[in-house]
């Protein structure tokens, strides 16, 4: 498996929303504007990635060592849970515009299944640590494109006349199916 | 007063068609009816025990550091059950796969004990506890029959249509997940304003 083929099939064959279903709260709760959920995707590019980095280590050279890898669950969230305080303390005293364009989305990121569902998954596949960030990064950058061609239809949705009781979550969900749908098209590009 | 406690997850504040927490197991592993069942028992039982612990445990945890605390506490149950799983039941295991270490991060659970377990006492939350998984169990169960029976023509891995028959392929595939979801959600909608629940 070369860099190539797991960048495409993070970023578009297995698409981590509208394939694997992961981080769907955060893909229904803040595709409302295309300027928020470009905040919110490059929160969890940075998130993701250092995550992965993190838990890489953490599994690889504490948890095999010492045979407890039945502890994965739990450290993983606690690692994931204290990075995104981390990121974000640091983040206000380096660089307040960064933190200024960020700051709200951090602590959402928490609670996003995608994040522990990444590095539960990179910990399953047999991938060095360079090709882990880059797997972590790319499904990042997947999400973050799932997020605003979502963003971009509920935009152009909000001036059409959608029926009374489909409007909020069910439009959005029958939209986001259409989207898996038009992704599964890639389902062949990469063996 | 407590059978309030306990039929309000199962229809008026159903977790997962009206408040709309949790939807990632539900879209991800809904592909059969069995596989729905097996999800919303397993976290039923971490909904349970996780709302127990929080009701118990209220007073001894400081109120900063809560949810670092509710999230050990549910993450433990949910090791508890990967492991029971993974020994009694490997084929829905297999079939479940990440999903069973991810519901430490579905909201319901968190939801829960912070909304709910750590300001009642102990029966409140038990019976809380039962009733949102009961009803979190029910409406895996429901998308996962629909769609079973649309994509596979089976219910519960009985099959009722020809081996060789044409089924709707796409509903078990991930499109059909949000598709028949979303119907799902519209329906409770309109149900809701007929009954005016």
């Amino acid at each position: 498996m070369d860099y190539i083929n797991i960048i495409i099939l993070a970023i578009v064959v297995n698409n981590v929303v509208l394939m694997q279903f992961l981080g769907i709260c955060p893909f229904l709760g803040v595709s409302g504007k295309i300027a928020t959920s470009v905040g919110m995707g490059g929160a969890v590019v940075f998130v993701m990635t250092l995550a992965n980095l993190v838990t890489y280590l953490i599994f690889n050279f504490i948890l095999i060592p010492l045979n407890i890898t039945f502890m994965q669950t739990i450290t993983f969230i606690l690692v994931i849970a204290s990075l995104v305080q981390i990121v974000e303390i640091i983040l206000k005293k380096v660089s307040p515009s960064l933190y200024q364009a960020l700051g709200i989305y951090l602590p959402l990121i928490t609670t996003n299944c995608a994040v522990l569902g990444i590095a539960l998954l990179a910990s399953k596949k047999d991938l060095n640590l360079i090709m882990s960030v880059v797997y972590a990064a790319s499904t990042a950058v997947g999400f973050t494109i799932a997020l605003v061609l979502m963003a971009g239809i509920r935009e152009q949705m909000q001036i059409t006349g959608v029926p009374e009781r489909m409007k909020g979550f069910p439009i959005s969900l029958i939209t986001a199916g259409l989207l898996s749908l038009a992704f599964m098209g890639f389902s062949g590009l990469v063996k | 007063m407590s059978l309030k406690h306990f039929t309000n997850g199962l229809l008026r504040e159903n977790p997962l068609f009206v408040m709309v927490l949790g939807c990632c197991p539900a879209l991800a592993v809904t592909s059969s009816a069995t596989n729905g069942l097996g999800m919303g028992l397993a976290t039923t039982f971490v909904l349970l025990s996780s709302n127990t612990l929080v009701a118990l445990l209220k007073n001894l945890i400081p109120d900063k550091v809560r949810i670092p605390c509710f999230i050990v506490v549910i993450a433990t149950f949910v090791t508890i059950t990967d492991m029971v799983m993974q020994a009694f039941t490997p084929d829905l295991y297999k079939a479940l796969g990440i999903f069973i270490p991810l519901i430490v991060v579905n909201c319901v659970i968190l939801g829960r004990a912070e909304a709910f377990a750590q300001k009642n006492r102990l029966l409140p939350s038990v019976l809380d506890g039962i009733g949102m998984g009961i009803g979190f169990t029910m409406a895996l169960t429901l998308l996962g029959s629909i769609r079973e029976i649309l994509g596979n023509g089976s219910l519960f891995d009985i099959k009722f249509v020809a081996a060789d028959a044409k089924t709707v392929l796409l509903f078990i595939l991930a499109p059909g997940a949000f598709i028949t979801f979303g119907f799902l959600i519209a329906i409770t909608n309109i149900l809701k304003k007929k009954f005016n629940i």
